[in-house]
């Protein structure tokens, strides 16, 4: 067995938050005597990763996610745990450990604003100190791969944000790290745009055996790209495999459309919840070890008039909903 | 009476949202006190080593520094009067004020009462309550001086605002506006007397001093304040102060109108 | 090593300076303002010798060799120090999350993000102030005297530095100070235009044992011109006190990454 790339065992990160009562003289107070109130951020986190795999990492906002990323990207110190990324401690020595691995913010850039994207990509040739036939290999490559040729020469703040996210992708990868963070990176983009980054991560993970760490609220982005996903809440690793394992996880359900011939039929079953309806498509909710499919679809097509109709798993949406809903329950 | 409600809707909201800004005001404070303690420090060098008599007393001017220090940010010494409408000037959201039912000139004048009344109203109570009974600083001779000091205030800050509207306006011209904002600070600090008090330059200077506009945004009223100037003189400085407020005014509708075309010509 | 960081700090500094210069109408405007604010300054302190003579003792070409010396040390400090000045808003939007991930040192990459050209309209003020006193004074005689000017305008700026480095370390613990240390920075500059002998004994004191801006500037002056006598120390310490401006810089910059060992240990 491969040593894993990542290993993260029972890390736990408290953050202390200032708080202010308002009223001036309680801000006089405050800058005398801060009271602090703890929140926790991670408690207990698991996990490890292979060499080549591409991880989903899931979870509401505040959840956690940030909090990981930065503490394997080396630039937060955990509270408790062991941590090892690239067979080093992260934190111990940032320098080295942020050359080797490549991170893409979706909503902040890593580019020079007022620069022609390629005296960007000269500068950072020079801040990782890469060798220069090494890396125009590598640029060419990947300026080929994410079609950046027509705009080289434009100021980033010029770019539409689509241009600019595959000029960030090629940013953050030309000092060839073995492992890469993607932080919603493909957030605001345009549908095109969004494939052409899917495409650009899974050819990048499976040729060139790229580790990827995907954070999204794209759920398209996960059934797309990842075999794995993590699912992180309130700090806590609530579920960690594939897609089809946190299905089950989750629930046996299965959703049936229906397509009416006269809107205003009321559907009805007692082995089935109808849990939308727009228009004349009506979507039921049922359990195939109760009733199966082709029973259900036999018993409703006797009573009402149906032009259509559909089966099949509820949306990864629905089922990361109702994870998170769980838990706070 | 009904058409200036609008305005006045403006201004109010306007003026309660600076007013949140209370620690802002507190850090505010204490930097105005230690400028006015340095420049007070560098004043009484000059007093007191001098054997010529100047034309204002020590006193005179030490209250004169802390009326600058309590007014400061009534004055026009930003370059950047308005950031909100800097913002939308640069962002081309501008346009939509264009679409509002509302004479631009006005509502860019009224925003400026506010910027220049709410910060000044927090920040100018405390330091006369500190300077006042610590600091050195006088009270008016006299309550008629103490009368004239408060209407020519209001006159001043008519001139400062249709002057800042005019740099507001300035900005719409991007790249040059924004160069002339950044030059007219340090301008207009000398020539209101906030450098040093306007009677200690040169008497040569004096005329022209008295005359310029900027005489009317700081020095008359402070003058006023301690009885340099006597309160007879309120009719004078008034006039001053309004007569080249509706100058600014002109000057800023005008310069508005060409803006616009400008802008409408470029698209935004 | 030490080769690689000198050619990545031009290759950044090229990078900053090209981004500037792509304005070029407002570039020359904004020098320009910087040149202006302190030489209009400048006229202010030419005015009050005008009215009164003298300033405890103190001529006018020695004031303006105090002035030219602080003016040009802060506007180094600035020109190069502005990365840290701005630090306060880095933290705020967690664009220094950025930098914390690239393989190069988070001061170095502050320093080298940003060289402010318009500073030379102050930095060129303050020379010409200079050059003009040490006419006047015929200091250039002396090469010696020449050495230790040059040492002190250094050291005046490691200095102002050295504050702009203090104050964005203070930004890893709360940005609510800020105007406190501008405060200082700036109220720095303007106490060093003049004789320490001027101010109070605790504004003495903070601007000799606190923030040692009278080290790099009324000390070596007195020594610079002549008057090491009313000093009270001996002249050697005047000679050697350039060297405590490094140290200064020092000290903050060890006060920097303790500041930053604690921030990513308590994350925000």
């Amino acid at each position: 067995m491969p040593t894993p790339i990542i290993r993260v065992e029972s890390l736990r990160k408290t953050y202390r938050i200032a708080e202010r009562a308002a009223g001036s003289w309680n801000a006089i107070k405050s800058l005398l005597r801060p009271s602090y109130r703890e929140k926790v951020a991670l408690d207990d986190v698991s996990f490890e990763m292979q060499p080549g795999e591409l991880v989903g990492y899931i979870g509401p906002n505040g959840a956690g996610k940030s909090t990981t990323v930065k503490i394997l990207a080396g630039i937060l110190v955990p509270d408790r745990g062991v941590c090892t990324v690239l067979e080093r401690v992260p934190y111990e020595r940032r320098i080295e450990h942020v050359r080797r691995i490549g991170v893409v913010f979706g909503q902040r850039s890593q580019l020079w604003w007022d620069l022609p994207v390629i005296e960007s990509f000269d500068l950072l040739r020079e801040i990782y100190r890469v060798d220069k036939t090494a890396y125009a290999r590598l640029r060419d490559d990947l300026i080929a791969r994410l079609d950046l040729g027509s705009f080289l020469s434009v100021p980033v703040r010029q770019l539409s944000l689509g241009q600019r996210m595959r000029c960030e992708l090629a940013a953050s990868l030309l000092h060839a790290p073995d492992l890469l963070f993607l932080d919603e990176p493909t957030i605001g983009l345009d549908a095109v745009s969004k494939l052409a980054v899917r495409e650009f991560i899974r050819d990048l993970n499976r040729e060139r055996g790229t580790t990827v760490i995907l954070t999204t609220h794209d759920m398209d982005d996960i059934e797309a790209l990842c075999s794995r996903v993590l699912v992180i809440a309130d700090g806590h690793i609530l579920s960690d495999g594939s897609l089809t394992a946190l299905r089950t996880q989750v629930t046996r359900e299965r959703w049936l459309t229906l397509d009416l011939e006269n809107p205003d039929t009321s559907v009805t079953d007692p082995a089935a919840t109808v849990i939308k309806r727009e228009g004349d498509r009506v979507t039921l909710a049922f359990d195939p070890e109760t009733i199966p499919a082709a029973t259900l679809i036999a018993r409703l097509t006797a009573r009402v008039g149906i032009r259509d109709l559909f089966v099949g798993n509820p949306p990864i949406e629905e089922i990361i909903a109702r994870l998170y809903g769980e838990r706070s329950r | 009476m009904t058409g200036l409600w609008p305005y006045f809707a403006l201004f109010s909201a306007r003026f309660r949202t600076l007013i949140q800004y209370r620690e802002a005001a507190i850090a505010g404070m204490a930097t105005q006190l230690f400028w006015g303690l340095i420049k007070i420090m560098i004043l009484e060098g000059f007093y007191h080593g001098t054997t010529r008599t100047p034309p204002m007393s020590l006193a005179q001017a030490v209250t004169y520094t802390w009326l600058g220090q309590a007014f400061l940010a009534m004055l026009p010494f930003t370059a950047n009067p308005d950031p909100d409408v800097r913002n939308m000037i640069r962002t081309g959201a501008v346009a939509y004020e264009l679409a509002r039912p509302i004479d631009l000139y006005s509502l860019w004048l009224s925003r400026q009462f506010a910027a220049r009344t709410a910060p000044t109203l927090l920040r100018c109570v405390p330091i006369f309550l500190i300077a006042v009974p610590f600091l050195g600083m006088g009270l008016p001779p006299t309550l008629a001086s103490g009368a004239a000091f408060v209407v020519s205030l209001a006159g001043a800050l008519w001139l400062v605002c249709s002057f800042m509207t005019i740099i507001t306006i300035s900005l719409l011209w991007t790249i040059s506006g924004d160069g002339i904002a950044r030059l007219v600070p340090s301008v207009t600090l000398l020539l209101s007397g906030l450098i040093i008090p306007l009677p200690l330059f040169p008497p040569a200077l004096q005329t022209f001093l008295k005359w310029q506009p900027f005489s009317g945004v700081a020095d008359s009223p402070f003058r006023l304040y301690f009885g340099h100037l006597p309160p007879e003189a309120l009719g004078g400085v008034l006039l001053h102060q309004l007569a080249w407020s509706l100058v600014f005014v002109l000057i800023g509708r005008l310069l508005l109108r060409r803006g616009l075309r400008l802008l409408t010509v470029q698209g935004g | 090593m030490r080769n690689v960081y000198l050619r990545l700090y031009v290759r950044y500094v090229a990078a900053s300076v090209r981004a500037q210069l792509q304005y070029r109408a407002s570039f020359f405007m904004m020098t320009l303002g910087q040149f202006l604010a302190i030489a209009i300054e400048f006229a202010g302190i030419q005015a009050l010798f005008d009215r009164f003579g003298t300033m405890r003792g103190w001529s006018l070409p020695e004031v303006a060799l105090l002035y030219g010396m602080a003016n040009t040390a802060f506007a180094l400090a600035d020109m190069f120090g502005r990365g840290f000045d701005q630090f306060g808003t880095m933290v705020r939007s967690g664009d220094f999350d950025r930098l914390l991930l690239r393989p190069l040192p988070t001061a170095f990459q502050l320093l080298a993000q940003d060289l402010v050209l318009m500073r030379l309209g102050r930095i060129l003020c303050g020379l010409l102030a200079l050059s003009w006193a040490m006419g006047q004074l015929a200091i250039t005689t002396d090469a010696a005297k020449i050495v230790l000017l040059l040492f002190s305008l250094l050291g005046g700026a490691c200095v102002f530095f050295g504050l702009f480095v203090l104050q964005a370390a203070s930004c890893f613990r709360t940005i609510e100070t800020l105007e406190i240390w501008s405060t200082v920075t700036y109220g720095g500059v303007e106490a060093a235009q003049f004789p320490m002998p001027l101010y109070r004994s605790w504004m003495r004191d903070l601007f000799t044992f606190i923030v040692p801006l009278a080290c790099l500037n009324y000390l070596p002056a007195s020594v610079l011109l002549n008057r090491s006598a009313d000093l009270g120390v001996p002249p050697i310490l005047a000679w050697t006190c350039p060297i405590i401006g490094f140290v200064f810089l020092a000290i903050s910059l060890r006060v920097w990454s303790f500041g930053e060992r604690h921030y990513l240990s308590t994350g925000s």
